[in-house]
C-alpha cells in the first residue's frame, strides 16, 4: 500500500536558497567552545595573581616575548594570503604562503621553548613551584598545544598543496583551517596581555 | 466509516445519606475507538485512534469505590497527611520549622512567605491546567473538525510576563533584607568568639579568649534578647570542605580549607541542639554529628572553668588509671591527641583532656561509656569504618587500663 | 522531474529492503555514520545505563530504609551515590537527549543527514568509551594499598576531597577521564547540531519556520559550547594537580577549593538546562499534536527559550549560597535565579494556552506530557523556594534539594522522555508501542514517583543532609525514608514494564505507517522507519506546519504567519 504525502513547491522559486558553509559554522562553534576553555584558564590565572605563598614572581622572571609574538601574528597574514591565493587559483603562491606560515609558527614555538628552558633551569620555576608556576605553564602550555595542532594541520595542507592535490575547489576548506589559525593568534593576544602585561 | 460512541458513565442516582452526598455511577468498561478520515487532495488518508483514558480510569475508580464519595475520600486523605506530618514534625529535634535562635527565626518567617507565594501559584496555575485538561478533552460527541487554531496573542504574553516579574521583585526584596540582616549583622560587645575547625570526621572548637580547646560538643551560653550575648563562630577546615548545620539554630555555613567563614547563633533557651555535617567530606561524613549545648551563664562559666584545667596529675588512688596513663603516653596515641598537663601534644585528632566530661565519642555517634570507649580504641574502624583513627592493636590488658585512664579525664 | 509539477512526492515508493541478520549487521552498526542509527545507538546505550543507575538508586534506598542499616558498607554507599549521579547525568540523560536530537533534527528540517556524519559517529563512540571507562573503575581502579575502586567523591567531585592526598588510588582519575571524554563527545554533537541547523535546512525553512524542537536543540547546543568547556578545563586542572603536582585546587599550597566550585557550577547549572531544554522540545511537539492545536505563541516560545539559555549562564552560584560569598554575591545570584523563573513561566503558560480550547486526546504520549506539566510546575516552585538564599542556607545539601532536582530530572525530563519514546517509536521502528502496557507503565510510574519524591522533601525539612550512608534514629526521618524506598521499587517495576514494551512492540506492535498521530512536522512525511536517505526529494515548505497545510489546504498556516 502506498502511503505518501506531498509537500508543495513554492510557485515562484524567488531568491536562491543559500545557507552558510557548514565548515565555517562548525569551526566557529569549535572556537566558541575552545574560547570558553581558555577563559577558565585565564580566570584561574587572574584569580591567583598575588596569592603566591613563595617562589619566583612574574615580575622577577617574565620578559615580553616580542619576537615570538611578531612571528605568530605575522603568520595570520601569511595564512590569509594562502587562502586568497587559492581562491584565485594560484596554487604555487598558496603553497609558498603555507610554508611561511608553518615556519613562523614553528619560530614562535621555539621562542616559547627557549623561555621555558630559562624558567625551569635558571629561574627555578616549574608547574609545581607555586601558584604562578601552575597557572603560567598550564595557560601558555594549553596555547602552545593548540599551536602544535594547528601546525600539524597546516603541514598536512602544505604537503597536499605541494603534491598538487589542492585546487580552487578546496578554498573553503582551507579557509576553515585559516579560521582556526586566526583563533590561535587571537588567544595569544589575550594570553600576552594577561600574562606579560597585566600580570607582571 | 465506523464511529463508536464513547461510553460515558451514566449517573444513576444521587442520594443524601447522613448528610453526605453520594453518587453512584454505572459504567461501561469497554474501551472505545473512534476513527476519523482525513482527505487531502484525494491522495492521502490518515487514521486517528482516540481513547479517553483518564476519564475512563477515574470513573472506574470512582465506580469501584462506591462506599466513598470524592469529598469524603479527600477529607480522609488530607486528615491522614496532616496527622502524620504533625507527628513527624513535632518529634524531630532538627526541624527547620521549629526555630530556636534569631537566624533560624528570620529564615522561618521568610520561608513562610515564600511557601505561601509558591503555594498560591501552584493552586492557581495547577488549577487552571487541571481545568483545561478536563474541560477541553476530546469527547466522542465532538465533530470531526479540528478546533480553532489560535497562534498567539501579544497582550496575553505581556500579562503573563509582567505579573511574574512583579512577584519576583517582591520576593527578591524580602530575601535581600534577610540576607543583609543575617550576614552583615554588627557584632555586639558581649559576644562569645569560638573558632571551629572541621576535620575528617570530627569538630574542633577553640575559645581563644578563654584558653579552651575541645572537640565535638560545643558549649555556648544562652543569649538574653534584652542584652544579647550571641556566639560568633569563625570557621575553617584542616582538610576538606565540611558544613556546620544545626537546623534549629541557623542555616548552614561551610567550613572550607584556606578560607574563613563566619556565622552566629543566639539561642535564648537552654538545651541540646542537634545537627550534623552537611557537606560530603569522605567515608564517614554521615557520622560527623553536631551537639550544641546552650547553657545558662552560670553553668557555662562553670564548664569553662573546668575545661581550662589541665588533666589531674595525681592518679595515685586509681592504680589502673595510673598504669593506663603510662601506656597511653608510650603509645602512638600522643602523635594525634593532646592531654594538657602531659607530654601528649598531638593536634591531628581531638583534644582528650576532658574526654570523660563529654556525652558522646566519635563525633556524637557513640555514647560515651567505658564499654564503648574500649570498643572504640580496640578498633575504631569497626564502629566507624573509614575514619582516620587507626587501631593500635593493643592487647586486652592495655585496653582496660587505657580506658580506665581516659575515664578519669573529666 | 521536479520543477514543473505543483506537488512533489517526498516519499520513495520502493519497498524498504530487509537484509537478513548476520555478521554484516554488526559491521554496519559499528561503522555507520547515519544519524538515525547513531541516534538509536545513543538511545539504547542510555537505556542500559538507566537500568544500572536505577539499581544503584535501589541499593541506596534499601540501605537508608531504616536507620543504622548494614545492607552495604559506607564505602559502597558512597561509590553508589557518586556513580548514580555521574551515570544518570552523563551516560543516561545526555546521550538519550542527544540521541533523540540526532535522530529527529535532520528529519524535521528536511535534510538527509547531519552536517558532519563522521564527527557524529566519533562523538558517539567517544562518549560510549567514557561510560565504559567509568565502569571499568569498579575493577581496575585499585591503586597502591588497594585504595580506590569506583569513584566515591560525589558527582560534583569537590576539591580538595579529589586531591591525591584525600583520594588515593585511581578512582577519581577514572571519574575525571570518563566525564572528560563524554564532554568532548557532547561538544562534538553540539557542533554538529548547530552546523546542521544553520546550514542544512530545506528550502523555505527559514529560522522562524523551524519546529520548536529544532530551536531548542539549537539553543541547547550553543549552551554546550559555553558550559561544558569550563568542566573540561577544570578537569584538565584536576588531572594536572593529581599527576604533575600543580596547585590549582591544592589548599595546602594556597589553592582554592571555592575555585573548583565556581568552575564546576559554571558548568553544572547550565548543564541541567542543557538537559531540560530538549525535554521542553519534546513537550513543544507533543502537546500541540494531542491538543489538536498549533502551539500558542511560537515567537514568545523561541524568545523564552533563548532567554532561559542566556540567563542560565549567570545563576550558577546559587549552588554556593553557603560558601560565604558575602551578602553582595548572594544577592546577585538570588536575583538571577529568580529572574529565570519568568521565561520558564512563560513557557508553562503557553503550553496551558495551547491546551485551552483544544481537543485533548489522552494517548500515552499525552499522559506523560501531562505528568510533565504538573511535575515541572512543582519542581519550578521548589526551585523558587531554593532561590531564596536564607531558606537555601537551611535546605542546601539536604534531602529537600535532592527531592527538588529529582523532581525536575525524573518528574520533568524523564517523563518528557517517556512521552517522546511513545510518540516517536512508531517513526523509528514502524510499529506502535502497546497502549495498554503504556498505561500500566504510566500509572505505576506516576504513583511510584510521587510516593518517592513528594515524601523525600520532608526529611530535608527535618534536617537530613544528603550523601549520608546512614542516619540517627529519633530525628523523625525513618518513616519518610522507608516510604521513599517503597516508591523507588514501584518505579523500578514500571520501568521494567516500559523496557518490556519497547522490546515486545518491536516484534509484535501494530504497524504504524508514516503518520500515526496525524501530526504536522516533516518527520511524519516519510516512511516509518525512514529510508537511509530520509527524503527522496528534499522538500520545500511554506509554513511552520507543512503537513497541516497539506491536510487543510483551505486553511493553511502560511496565511497566518
Amino acid at each position: 500500500m502506498q502511503t505518501s504525502s506531498t509537500i508543495p513547491v513554492s510557485a515562484d522559486s524567488g531568491e536562491p536558497w543559500v545557507l552558510p558553509h557548514r565548515g565555517i559554522v562548525g569551526m566557529w562553534c569549535l572556537i566558541a567552545a575552545e574560547s570558553a576553555i581558555f577563559l577558565i584558564f585565564v580566570v584561574a590565572y587572574i584569580f591567583y595573581l598575588g596569592k603566591n605563598l613563595s617562589g619566583p614572581l612574574p615580575s622577577q622572571v617574565l620578559e615580553l616575548p616580542i619576537v615570538g609574538t611578531i612571528c605568530l601574528l605575522s603568520s595570520s597574514f601569511t595564512v590569509h594570503a594562502a587562502v586568497t591565493a587559492l581562491r584565485k587559483g594560484n596554487v604555487r603562491r598558496c603553497t609558498l604562503a603555507l610554508a611561511l606560515t608553518i615556519l613562523l609558527g614553528a619560530a614562535f614555538l621555539l621562542t616559547t621553548a627557549k623561555e621555558w628552558h630559562y624558567l625551569i633551569y635558571e629561574a627555578g620555576l616549574t608547574i609545581q613551584t607555586n601558584l604562578f608556576g601552575t597557572t603560567y605553564y598550564s595557560l601558555v602550555g594549553l596555547h602552545a598545544t593548540h599551536v602544535v595542532v594547528g601546525l600539524l594541520l597546516l603541514i598536512a595542507a602544505f604537503l597536499f598543496s605541494l603534491s598538487g592535490r589542492v585546487t580552487e575547489a578546496h578554498a573553503d576548506r582551507l579557509e576553515v583551517l585559516s579560521l582556526y589559525w586566526h583563533f590561535v593568534d587571537a588567544i595569544w593576544v589575550v594570553v600576552f596581555l594577561v600574562v606579560y602585561v597585566i600580570g607582571r | 466509516m465506523a464511529i463508536h460512541h464513547l461510553a460515558a458513565p451514566k449517573l444513576v442516582s444521587i442520594a443524601q445519606t447522613n448528610g453526605i452526598l453520594r453518587s453512584t455511577f454505572e459504567f461501561h468498561p469497554r474501551p472505545v475507538a473512534v476513527e476519523y478520515f482525513r482527505q487531502a487532495d484525494g491522495t492521502k488518508e490518515a487514521r486517528l485512534n482516540v481513547l479517553c483514558v483518564a476519564t475512563i480510569l477515574f470513573t472506574k475508580l470512582a465506580g469501584r469505590a462506591k462506599c466513598l464519595s470524592v469529598p469524603r475520600y479527600s477529607a480522609v486523605l488530607t486528615g491522614l497527611l496532616v496527622f502524620s506530618a504533625r507527628e513527624a514534625l513535632a518529634s524531630s529535634p532538627t526541624n527547620i520549622f521549629d526555630p530556636a535562635a534569631t537566624p533560624a527565626h528570620s529564615i522561618f518567617s521568610l520561608s513562610m512567605l515564600v511557601l505561601s507565594v509558591t503555594l498560591a501559584i501552584f493552586l492557581i496555575v495547577g488549577g487552571l491546567l487541571l481545568y483545561a485538561l478536563i474541560r477541553f478533552r476530546h469527547r466522542p460527541s465532538d465533530s470531526d473538525h479540528e478546533p480553532a487554531q489560535i497562534y498567539g496573542s501579544n497582550q496575553i504574553e505581556l500579562s503573563w510576563t509582567v505579573i511574574p516579574i512583579l512577584i519576583v521583585v517582591m520576593l527578591f526584596l524580602s530575601t535581600t533584607r534577610v540576607i543583609w540582616q543575617t550576614e552583615a549583622a554588627p557584632k555586639p560587645s558581649g559576644a562569645l568568639d569560638v573558632v571551629v575547625i572541621g576535620h575528617q570526621f570530627w569538630w574542633e572548637y577553640q575559645y581563644p579568649k578563654l584558653g579552651v580547646i575541645t572537640a565535638n560538643e560545643l558549649h555556648i551560653p544562652i543569649s538574653d534578647p534584652k542584652s544579647p550575648t550571641p556566639t560568633y563562630l569563625e570557621m575553617s577546615s584542616a582538610d576538606v570542605s565540611h558544613s556546620f548545620w544545626v537546623p534549629r539554630l541557623a542555616g548552614k555555613t561551610d567550613l572550607i580549607p584556606n578560607r574563613i567563614n563566619t556565622m552566629w547563633i543566639d539561642p535564648p533557651e537552654t538545651g541540646l541542639y542537634l545537627g550534623q555535617c552537611a557537606q560530603y567530606c569522605g567515608a564517614q561524613h554521615a557520622k560527623m554529628l553536631l551537639r550544641v549545648y546552650a547553657q545558662s551563664p552560670a553553668d557555662f562559666a562553670a564548664w569553662v572553668k573546668q575545661q581550662q584545667q589541665p588533666a589531674q596529675a595525681d592518679l595515685s588512688n586509681n592504680p589502673l588509671a595510673e598504669e593506663g596513663r603510662v601506656v597511653f603516653l608510650h603509645n602512638a596515641c600522643i602523635n594525634c591527641h593532646t592531654v594538657s598537663g602531659t607530654s601528649a601534644t598531638g593536634r591531628f585528632g581531638p583534644d582528650l583532656t576532658h574526654l570523660a566530661s563529654r556525652d558522646t565519642i566519635a563525633a556524637g555517634s557513640i555514647e560515651n561509656t567505658p564499654q564503648n570507649l574500649r570498643k572504640w580504641i580496640a578498633d575504631p574502624n569497626v564502629l566507624k569504618p573509614g575514619c582516620l583513627m587507626p587501631s593500635m592493636h593493643l592487647h586486652d590488658h592495655d585496653l582496660d587500663v587505657i580506658t580506665a585512664y581516659l575515664t578519669t579525664l573529666h | 522531474m521536479a520543477n514543473a509539477t505543483t506537488t512533489l512526492e517526498a516519499i520513495d515508493l520502493t519497498t524498504p529492503v530487509t537484509r537478513p541478520p548476520g555478521p554484516g549487521v554488526v559491521y554496519e552498526w559499528l561503522t555507520t555514520v547515519d544519524h538515525k542509527k547513531i541516534g538509536l545507538m545513543y538511545i539504547v546505550y542510555a537505556l542500559l545505563f538507566l537500568v544500572v543507575g536505577g539499581v544503584q538508586a535501589l541499593i541506596m534506598r534499601i540501605q537508608l530504609a531504616v536507620p543504622n542499616n548494614h545492607f552495604v558498607s559506607p564505602q559502597v554507599f558512597n561509590q553508589s551515590f557518586t556513580m548514580h549521579g555521574t551515570t544518570m547525568i552523563f551516560f543516561v540523560a545526555v546521550p538519550v537527549l542527544f540521541g533523540f536530537g540526532n535522530y529527529l533534527i535532520p528529519l524535521m528540517i528536511g535534510a538527509r543527514d547531519m552536517a558532519f556524519p563522521r564527527l557524529n559517529a566519533f562523538s558517539f563512540w567517544l562518549s560510549a568509551f567514557g561510560g565504559f571507562l567509568l565502569y571499568l573503575s569498579y575493577f581496575a581502579a585499585s591503586g597502591l594499598y588497594g585504595a580506590g575502586s569506583a569513584p566515591d567523591v560525589g558527582w560534583f567531585a569537590y576539591a580538595p576531597l579529589t586531591a591525591k592526598v584525600f583520594s588515593p588510588g585511581h578512582s577519581t582519575d577514572y571519574w575525571t577521564l570518563a566525564v572528560l571524554m563524554s564532554g568532548i563527545g557532547t561538544t562534538g554533537t553540539a557542533i554538529n547540531i548547530v552546523a546542521t541547523t544553520i546550514c542544512m535546512r530545506c528550502k523555505g525553512m527559514t529560522l522562524t519556520r523551524m519546529p520548536l524542537l529544532v530551536w531548542l536543540y539549537l539553543v541547547t547546543s550553543c549552551m554546550v559550547f559555553v558550559a561544558v568547556s569550563p568542566l573540561t578545563a577544570a578537569q584538565i586542572m584536576l588531572c594536572l594537580d593529581r599527576y604533575i603536582g600543580s596547585h590549582f585546587f591544592d589548599t595546602q599550597a594556597g589553592g582554592s577549593a571555592v575555585l573548583w566550585m565556581h568552575f564546576f557550577w559554571i558548568f553544572g547549572h547550565p548543564e541541567v538546562y542543557i538537559l531540560i531544554l530538549p525535554s521542553f522540545a519534546f513537550i513543544n511537539e507533543i502537546v500541540p499534536v494531542f491538543s489538536r492545536k498549533a502551539i500558542f505563541g511560537y515567537p514568545a516560545m523561541v524568545a523564552a527559550s533563548v532567554g532561559i539559555g542566556f540567563i542560565s549562564l549567570s545563576v550558577w552560584a546559587h549552588h554556593m549560597f553557603t560558601v560565604g560569598m558575602g551578602p553582595a554575591g548572594n544577592t546577585f545570584f538570588v536575583f538571577a535565579t529568580m529572574v529565570i523563573s519568568v521565561p520558564t513561566g512563560i513557557k508553562m503558560f503557553n503550553w496551558l494556552a495551547t491546551i485551552w480550547g483544544g481537543k485533548v486526546i489522552y494517548r500515552v504520549p499525552m499522559l506523560f506530557a501531562v505528568g510533565f506539566l504538573f511535575q515541572f510546575l512543582i519542581a519550578g516552585l521548589t526551585g523558587i523556594t531554593l532561590s531564596v538564599a536564607p531558606f537555601d542556607w537551611q535546605l542546601s545539601a539536604s534531602y529537600f534539594v535532592v527531592a527538588h532536582f529529582h523532581y525536575v530530572i525524573v518528574g520533568g525530563i524523564l517523563f518528557a522522555l517517556f512521552a517522546a519514546f511513545y510518540y516517536w517509536y512508531p517513526k523509528m521502528t514502524g510499529r506502535m508501542m502497546n497502549e495498554r502496557l503504556g498505561k500500566w507503565h504510566f500509572w505505576l510510574f506516576v504513583i511510584g514517583f510521587h510516593v518517592t519524591f513528594d515524601f523525600m522533601h520532608i526529611p530535608g525539612l527535618l534536617g537530613m543532609p544528603r550523601r549520608v550512608y546512614t542516619y540517627e534514629a529519633g530525628r523523625g526521618w525513618e518513616i519518610w525514608n522507608l516510604l521513599v524506598g517503597i516508591g523507588a521499587i514501584i518505579q523500578g517495576i514500571a520501568t521494567l514494564i516500559f523496557v518490556y514494551n519497547l522490546i515486545h512492540s518491536y516484534f509484535r506492535g501494530k504497524e504504524a505507517g508514516p503518520d500515526p498521530w496525524d501530526a504536522w512536522t516533516l518527520e511524519w512525511a516519510t516512511l516509518s522507519p525512514p529510508p537511509s536517505y530520509n527524503f527522496a526529494i528534499e522538500p520545500t515548505i511554506t509554513s511552520r506546519r507543512p503537513l497541516w497545510d497539506l491536510k487543510h489546504p483551505e486553511d493553511p498556516d502560511s496565511s497566518y504567519e
